[in-house]
């Protein structure tokens, strides 16, 4: 496994990536040196990375290469599971959110994540989105009222449930209740906006509405997506990183991973020879 | 095919079916048997004066009324106390403890009480409270019943918040919520339906339980309202009037019986409308 020598690899300046104009930016997260188990099964091994600020990182490769759990970490997500435990360094704000002082609260609070299968609660759709709010702000009702319309807009969906918010959110269509669970992600005006395959339970015309949402959200937002269709990583991601087998392989640009990668796993799976 | 292997398998399938049948018919026939005869004795001994007179000597006419009230306020007292110990119990067992050795213990004895004979909490109770208080009380009657219900509820309620899936949990948790709020806003909302019917079901079976009133609250032949006071309750005075050689008091234990099925019938059928809406909405 030559992972070290990978692992230094991707330290590469922004500069020198050339990117856009996000690019002069400092990261929003620094993640160096991760490594993950569960229990005593090891899921990722030295996985080091910047995940840029304004951009939308996409994470690719076949399934069980430790993408989501990577997400997971991000969060903290898998502290709610005893045995599952995270080593190396995450760095946001200037602080480790491995080390066991961090509040996961706020933490969460700031990192928000939309899962692969859509999760509306069983509330109206209006409080779907109030229930976040209400966690760490105090609004009135009229200032409430605005942050709900704002979230929902966000997510393009005001339109159509303007005259139904007091509707169960679970009465959605799947489609709808993903937007649903993005607005309610949002409506905490988190930094950091994880998406854990957020269109892979959805049909063609549903994934479309919410690539458009990506790419629109990251005017605002550091975006991290775990996808299995390459097609889609390609669309809507600034940068691209491959994992295989728990450990980050190649990291850079979009265009760079998808039409010249620099290593040949990446290209074997990019062209379909191998995943 | 062959032919004979296809008869066989026909001949099979009615036998089985006819069996199943049969079997079903038989459990219904005594199950229609005691309904009808407890609907055909109990209407006819029902009156207005239930409502209104209390339970009588022999000989003399009366009616219900001092039992009705103290069934309700016992089995009234009994669920106030155990709905909140059960639910918060059926949370930690179903949110916190999933695996712990307390969890476990916790889980291994709730599911001995939930199958121990309720004469056995009727006399820990009696043992317990009773004999100390040198009295029997609605109150012991409530504490008897209350151990009965809990139980089932933790039970219900465990059983229901494994049901919510974990990524529920897992996104009202990526919210910045707190453990408190995603339980009692988010995975308990998810389920009250099923929680409301496991706590209607317990009410169900409390109303009908006589053996554990029997060496707690015990009866009372007038009105009263005091807890710490014997109390009448439909079952025990089934149970004393049904035994006795008077027929009035027979008479009065048949409206008593069908009093209590009809209740627990309106509960039954209450919990599955509240599961059945909770659930297709």
């Amino acid at each position: 496994m030559a992972t070290s020598s990978i692992g230094v690899s991707f330290a590469l300046p922004e500069a020198a990536a050339g990117v856009d104009a996000g690019a002069s930016e400092p990261p929003k997260m620094s993640i160096r040196d991760l490594g993950f188990f569960y229990g005593r099964f090891q899921a990722l091994a030295n996985v080091s990375f910047d995940l840029a600020a304004r951009e939308v990182t996409a994470f690719i490769g076949p399934s069980g290469c430790g993408k989501s759990t990577l997400l997971r970490t991000l969060n903290r997500m898998y502290s709610l599971y005893p045995g599952q435990r995270a080593t190396g360094q995450i760095l946001f704000n200037g602080a480790n959110i491995l080390d066991a002082a961090t509040d996961l609260n706020l933490l969460r609070a700031k990192v928000g994540m939309v899962f692969q299968k859509p999760t509306p609660f069983p509330m109206s759709i209006y409080d779907n989105i109030a229930f976040g709010i209400r966690l760490y702000d105090r609004l009135s009702a009229r200032q409430m009222d605005e942050r709900v319309e704002w979230a929902l807009t966000k997510a393009a969906m005001w339109d159509e449930v303007k005259d139904k918010l007091a509707q169960s959110g679970t009465a959605l269509s799947g489609g709808q209740q993903q937007r649903l669970c993005i607005a309610r992600a949002i409506s905490v005006r988190p930094d950091v906006l994880l998406l854990d395959e957020p269109t892979a339970a959805l049909d063609p015309i549903s994934t479309a509405r919410i690539e458009e949402l990506v790419s629109e959200l990251k005017a605002d937002y550091t975006i991290a997506m775990v996808t299995h269709n390459m097609q889609q990583a390609a669309r809507v991601s600034d940068r691209t990183a491959y994992m295989y087998l728990g450990e980050l392989i190649e990291f850079g640009d979009t265009d760079q991973i998808f039409l010249k990668p620099a290593r040949k796993e990446t290209e074997d799976y990019i062209t379909g020879r191998f995943g | 095919m062959s032919n004979a292997r296809y008869r066989r398998r026909l001949l099979v399938n009615h036998f089985n079916l006819t069996m199943s049948l049969g079997t079903m018919a038989l459990g219904m026939l005594f199950l229609l048997w005691i309904l009808v005869t407890l609907l055909t004795k109990g209407i006819a001994a029902l009156a207005p004066s239930l409502f209104t007179q209390m339970t009588p000597p022999p000989g003399s006419a009366g009616g219900l009324l001092n039992a009705i009230y103290g069934s309700l306020l016992i089995v009234g007292t009994a669920t106030l106390v155990s709905t909140p110990i059960g639910i918060l119990a059926g949370i930690h067992l179903a949110e916190y403890g999933r695996d712990g050795w307390f969890a476990e213990t916790t889980r291994f004895i709730n599911d001995i009480l939930l199958s121990a004979p309720s004469i056995i909490l009727g006399l820990f109770v009696y043992t317990v409270y009773v004999v100390q208080a040198g009295h029997f009380s609605g109150w012991a009657g409530s504490m008897a019943l209350a151990l009965i219900a809990i139980p089932v509820v933790v039970r219900t309620t465990e059983n229901m918040l494994r049901l919510v899936p974990g990524s529920l949990r897992e996104a009202a948790v990526a919210l910045g919520a707190p453990m408190w709020q995603v339980i009692l806003k988010v995975t308990l909302k998810a389920v009250r339906g099923g929680v409301t019917t496991g706590v209607l079901l317990a009410v169900a079976r409390m109303s009908g339980e006589t053996a554990p009133l029997l060496f707690t609250a015990l009866n009372n032949q007038f009105f009263s309202a005091d807890m710490n006071a014997p109390m009448a309750n439909l079952p025990v005075v089934i149970f004393q009037f049904a035994m006795s050689p008077f027929d009035d008091w027979q008479s009065l234990a048949w409206a008593a019986a069908l009093l209590i099925t009809l209740a627990v019938l309106a509960l039954n059928i209450a919990a599955r409308t509240v599961f059945r809406q909770s659930s297709t909405r």
